[in-house]
């Protein structure tokens, strides 16, 4: 089974602003240009925040979420993070970060510069979880925030977490995905308990009233989707 | 014990049925006899027996005897119905209502259900009726109720009606532990249950009193009565009492004070492991069927066709047969062919013969509709799925029609059984087969129907969500001890085998999510007092409990709204029409606009999805709407029809009793193949087009067929074979490759015995599970019943950023990092029977093993062109997400080239 498996091409490449940016099957993009490594809305410590209000999801999203940060971080070893917000489920989340948690946290931090984003989930982010936070930055003429500006903007974003969902012949399928016009591009959630908004949604049309194109992250590899070949949930 | 004189009613109960021109049936003054001595019974009888009011005359008798009371004066309940249906306690409600007020007994009958509005709910309480008819659910809702020690404590009886029902699935085994505490609240509770026939009476005998009572005595003997029907003569065959029955008592439960999550010892040591010597039955009281029913397959002179399930030809003669009877019920397996029977058959109805249609995807008050009109008498006919398959009364039937596959004998003489609600007169009834192979699967039931035999499936084992569900609810209640609450549902017999390492992990679940990593504690759902009590942290968690109760997790439905077109502007549709019913959302989601589809009795075009609604118009007159799948049957064929089925097809003087069209088909097939003995499987191969073909015909089922597809590609995959897909139904597959597996199989003999080996259910199961859409379905449905998740209710908005969560997500973290979770468990215990029916696959690779008989053909055989007409018509089954991406994206390709 194994021996048949394709390797996996774990990075798929396209333009945004006239630069390239690689998109990565954990839902990572990087800016080579920049030597930057991007993500969205990790949702750190959504399981004990539902914990706590009754629902005992698995507590390990938190590890499982790093676990796919730091398989990015090490393979681009890029200058910098930047977390593009709600990478906290609440502002309880730093606090109840477990310790193994933390210290895998610290590890990737380690040697690079850490940007946290604020997002609407996070407004407040405490210093023990190293780097810096700013609300919003630009990275040449892209500017990086958490929730989507309106507007013809060049920017990067997630807060939506979007998904495409695809039909053929009966078969269907749902998978985080990134959206972009060429110059915005809404980042999918990497969080593992992060849900997803579909791509169809109104939410995305002021974002690109021109279309997009949906690149979904399959098992192997990421695929380039027309707007038109996604279906509502 | 044999004497059943009729002294035993009070004269007013005489007196009535002398009124009504009836005598008591002798098994009716058998069960009052025996609950007059206390005893929990079962009785089995076939419809129209008067099983139900039965089970309510020692109920009727106790309450006459016990005279009026105050208005003022509080009494406990005296007796408890459950039944499985709302709509049917509503009906026994009523019909219970006439001998009441025709005796003038004193007696308070009620119901409590989903519609009971709160202020009666609470008057219930307060002051509870002397008989109350509910469902499970409501039943485990009321004993979570803080107030269930007192409303319970005079609890005499427990009636459980359609019994054969209930305990098939978890509703049966929540209702179980629900039984289980009414009997420790109400120790004097004996309990009555009422079935249809079974194969395994036993299993509901033991179902009906405690597994591990420390009561001596209620039902430890056996005594058994059969008699004939309707005949006042006894045949009174009692079973020897078990030695020492009687004086054998159970090891008492450890005391409280050693139980503890962390000290198990004293418990663990407690025998779970039960011989035969400790049997514990209710007695048993059958009524024997009435006149053998008068049963035939349709035989039309027109061939069938080797696929499908409309029965299309034989519409004309299902036609003419409603017209020449009074009242005909025409079941049909699934709602898309209850659409198509339906629509059929008013294209014929030139007669305008009042025919409706009933099933559960239906809209409320349509259903009420039909329903009332049938009860009426004013229906000539009525296509239905199985949603009246169970017992309400629904006036004089004279004719079942059986639609496509039997599926199971004992459901088919359920069915029948609709027909001439008076035992004593032969039921009439047709099977119309639609296909060839339900030609097979007709003759086989109907050779079961004739020698009575039954198939219906074994006792469940207790499922641990359902448990999970049950513990909340008992902390809900009040405060329990854990050593007793474990000696308490393993008194119910699906729960008789619970080991102590299982309940703890439900306790350790419902806890704080009983992960191995234990970062909940702070957060804990039920904690331990000082006490050593276990109750619920807060109110908060009650409610949620309230909120969730229940077993029953319906496939997301979405709403079907008729809309209007704009004839200003053409393609424009208004949501302006009214609410037909309800599809599931996943048959939804594979319609595009324009497709057209049959739903509440019309051809309607589909035209979007708007919000949360399926918005549709009416197609145009003549329309052929396009059903593009069919969902066979929720049930397989039983494995004692399958066998059958084979049985016939390996019998060449077997085949002189199948309609001569078959005949000549099985014919054909041994000349050009072989047709398989009864307990090999005949895999052909052949090339067809650039690809290449295997097929076989194990018999077992849709689900289990699609469970092999799926595994079956796997390893060819590994084999190199380069699989395409695959087709599945309920006789048979077809797998293609663009690999030769004949030429395979040739240079390597053994491989098709390699291939199909039992290992397939090891580690290419568990690799196919892991994303395998069915199992993640499974594991929601544990997921919500074991309360992990809240339930989404029916006609709540999706909105962009619910506060819920994907099951899927919790179902890929959990699976990788703690594979052995009490959840993960309950959803592989579910895949065995269920949606993946692996159990059943199990036992047909088992059967096989060493009996593959490989036919190597250069085209297609009479027996496979029967599955290889599902190509296209089918879904091809993939769980692989890539495949599908590849083929969308391939689609952009083509359109930035074009």
């Amino acid at each position: 089974m194994t021996a048949l498996r394709k390797n996996k091409e774990t990075t798929h490449e396209i333009e945004l602003k006239g630069q390239p940016a690689l998109l990565d099957l954990t839902g990572a993009m990087y800016l080579p240009q920049h030597d930057a490594l991007l993500v969205a809305d990790l949702h750190f410590e959504k399981g004990s925040s539902f914990a706590r209000r009754g629902m005992m999801l698995p507590p390990y999203d938190t590890r499982e979420t790093l676990a796919a940060l730091s398989d990015a971080v090490f393979r681009f070893n890029p200058k910098t993070v930047i977390a593009l917000g709600d990478s906290f489920h609440d502002i309880g989340g730093p606090d109840r970060l477990g310790s193994e948690e933390r210290t895998a946290l610290s590890e990737v931090q380690q040697g690079r510069e850490w940007i946290w984003v604020t997002g609407n989930h996070d407004r407040i982010l405490p210093d023990s979880i190293g780097g810096q936070v700013v609300e919003e930055m630009s990275l040449g003429s892209l500017t990086l925030r958490h929730e989507p500006a309106s507007g013809e903007q060049a920017e990067i974003a997630g807060h939506l977490h979007p998904v495409g969902k695809v039909v053929m012949r009966g078969r269907s399928t749902r998978r985080r995905c990134f959206l972009t016009n060429g110059s915005r591009c809404v980042m999918p959630a990497l969080g593992a308990y992060a849900g997803g908004l579909n791509a169809c949604d109104a939410a995305f049309k002021p974002l690109f009233p021109n279309g997009f194109t949906a690149h979904l992250i399959g098992t192997e590899r990421i695929f380039a989707i027309a707007k038109a070949m996604l279906c509502r949930d | 014990m044999s004497q059943r004189p009729a002294s035993l009613l009070p004269k007013t109960f005489r007196d009535w049925f002398k009124s009504r021109g009836w005598k008591p049936r002798a098994h009716q003054l058998d069960l009052l006899a025996k609950a007059g001595q206390g005893r929990s019974v079962l009785l089995v009888a076939p419809t129209g027996a008067g099983k139900t009011l039965a089970g309510f005359l020692p109920s009727l008798v106790e309450l006459s005897e016990r005279g009026g009371r105050g208005f003022k004066e509080k009494r406990g309940l005296h007796t408890l119905y459950i039944s499985p249906l709302k709509a049917l306690a509503t009906d026994v409600a009523r019909n219970l209502e006439i001998p009441v007020a025709e005796m003038g007994l004193p007696i308070r009958v009620e119901t409590r259900t989903g519609d009971t509005p709160s202020h009666k709910r609470a008057r219930q309480i307060e002051r509870p009726p002397d008989i109350l008819l509910t469902t499970p659910e409501q039943l485990a809702l009321l004993l979570a109720h803080a107030e269930a020690q007192e409303f319970f404590k005079d609890l005499r009886r427990v009636v459980l009606d359609e019994l054969h029902s209930l305990v098939t699935s978890k509703r049966g085994d929540l209702l179980s532990v629900g039984l289980a505490r009414l009997m420790t609240i109400a120790p004097q509770v004996t309990a009555v249950g009422l079935s249809a026939t079974v194969r395994e009476p036993d299993d509901l005998r033991r179902y009906l009193v405690p597994q591990r009572s420390t009561s001596p005595l209620r039902g430890e003997v056996a005594p058994e009565v059969r008699e004939g029907a309707g005949s006042a003569t006894i045949t009174n065959v009692a079973l020897p009492p078990h030695p020492g029955a009687l004086t054998r008592s159970d090891p008492p439960p450890p005391k409280s004070d050693v139980s503890d999550l962390g000290n198990q010892e004293r418990i663990t040591g407690t025998p779970v492991i039960r011989g035969e010597d400790e049997e514990r039955l209710a007695d048993l009281v059958v009524v024997q069927g009435g006149a053998q029913p008068n049963i035939r397959m349709l035989d039309l002179d027109e061939r069938l066709p080797l696929a499908g399930h409309t029965a299309s030809l034989s519409m004309p003669a299902i036609y003419a047969l409603i017209r020449t009877h009074k009242t005909t019920l025409v079941f049909v397996n699934t709602r898309l062919q209850a659409e198509y029977t339906f629509q059929e058959l008013w294209k014929l109805n030139d007669d305008n013969l009042a025919i409706a249609l009933h099933h559960g995807s239906l809209d409320v008050s349509q259903r009420r509709r039909v329903e009332e009109a049938m009860a009426a008498g004013k229906l000539k006919a009525v296509v239905c799925t199985a949603t009246l398959d169970l017992g309400i009364d629904w006036g004089d039937v004279d004719l079942v029609v059986n639609v496509g596959a039997p599926k199971g004998a004992s459901r088919i003489m359920q069915r029948i059984g609709r027909s001439n609600h008076r035992m004593d007169e032969p039921s009439e009834a047709y099977l119309v087969p639609a296909n060839r192979f339900e030609i097979l699967e007709c003759r086989a039931a109907l050779d079961a129907v004739h020698e009575a035999a039954q198939d219906t499936p074994d006792a469940r084992i207790g499922a641990l969500d359902v448990l999970c569900q049950h513990i909340l609810g008992m902390a809900c209640a009040g405060p329990f001890d854990l050593a007793e609450l474990y000696e308490e549902v393993r008194s119910a017999a699906p729960y008789a085998g619970l080991t102590w390492e299982d309940f703890e992990a439900c306790v350790a679940f419902v806890a704080t999510g009983g992960y191995a990593l234990r970062a909940y504690e702070r957060f804990a759902k039920i904690v331990k007092g000082n006490d050593g009590l276990w109750r619920v942290r807060d109110a908060r968690v009650a409610q949620q409990y309230r909120l969730n109760v229940g077993t029953i997790v319906e496939s997301t439905m979405i709403k079907v709204r008729l809309g209007k077109s704009m004839r200003s502007r053409p393609g424009t549709v208004l949501p302006r029409g009214r609410i037909l019913g309800e599809i599931e959302e996943s048959f939804a989601e594979t319609l595009t606009p324009g497709d057209t589809f049959l739903f509440a009795g019309e051809v309607l075009r589909f035209e979007g999805i708007s919000e949360d609604e399926v918005l549709a118009t009416r197609a145009g007159a003549g329309t052929d709407p396009m059903i593009p799948s069919y969902e066979g049957g929720k049930f397989p064929l039983s494995t004692f029809l399958a066998a059958r089925v084979r049985a016939i097809l390996a019998d060449p003087f077997e085949w002189d009793r199948l309609p001569l069209q078959m005949t000549e088909w099985l014919l054909q097939q041994r000349r050009r193949s072989i047709v398989p003995g009864a307990r090999d499987l005949l895999v052909e191969t052949f090339p067809r087009g650039n690809r290449f073909y295997m097929t076989c015909f194990p018999f077992e089922g849709r689900l289990a067929h699609q469970t092999l597809g799926m595994l079956l590609t796997r390893r060819l995959e590994r084999a190199k074979l380069k699989p395409l897909g695959f087709v599945a139904n309920d006789y048979g597959i077809a797998v293609y490759a663009s690999g030769d597996i004949a030429a395979r199989s040739g240079r390597e003999p053994g491989f098709l015995d390699e291939l199909f080996s039992e290992d397939m259910l090891g580690d290419d199961l568990e690799d196919w599970l892991a994303e395998s859409s069915l199992m993640k379905r499974t594991f929601r449905q544990c997921a919500v019943i074991a309360g992990l998740i809240e339930r989404r209710f029916p006609g709540e908005k999706k909105t962009g950023r619910q506060v819920t969560i994907s099951t899927d997500l919790v179902y890929d973290v959990l699976r990788k990092h703690e594979p052995d979770h009490v959840l993960l468990r309950a959803a592989r215990a579910d895949a065995a029977t269920g949606l993946l029916d692996v159990r059943r696959l199990g036992m047909m690779l088992e059967r096989i093993r060493g009996r593959i008989i490989h036919k190597p053909l250069d085209r297609v055989s009479p027996l496979s062109v029967s599955v290889m007409l599902e190509i296209g018509r089918e879904r091809v089954y993939s769980d692989n997400a890539d495949e599908i991406l590849a083929e969308a994206e391939a689609a952009l390709l083509d359109e930035a080239l074009a």
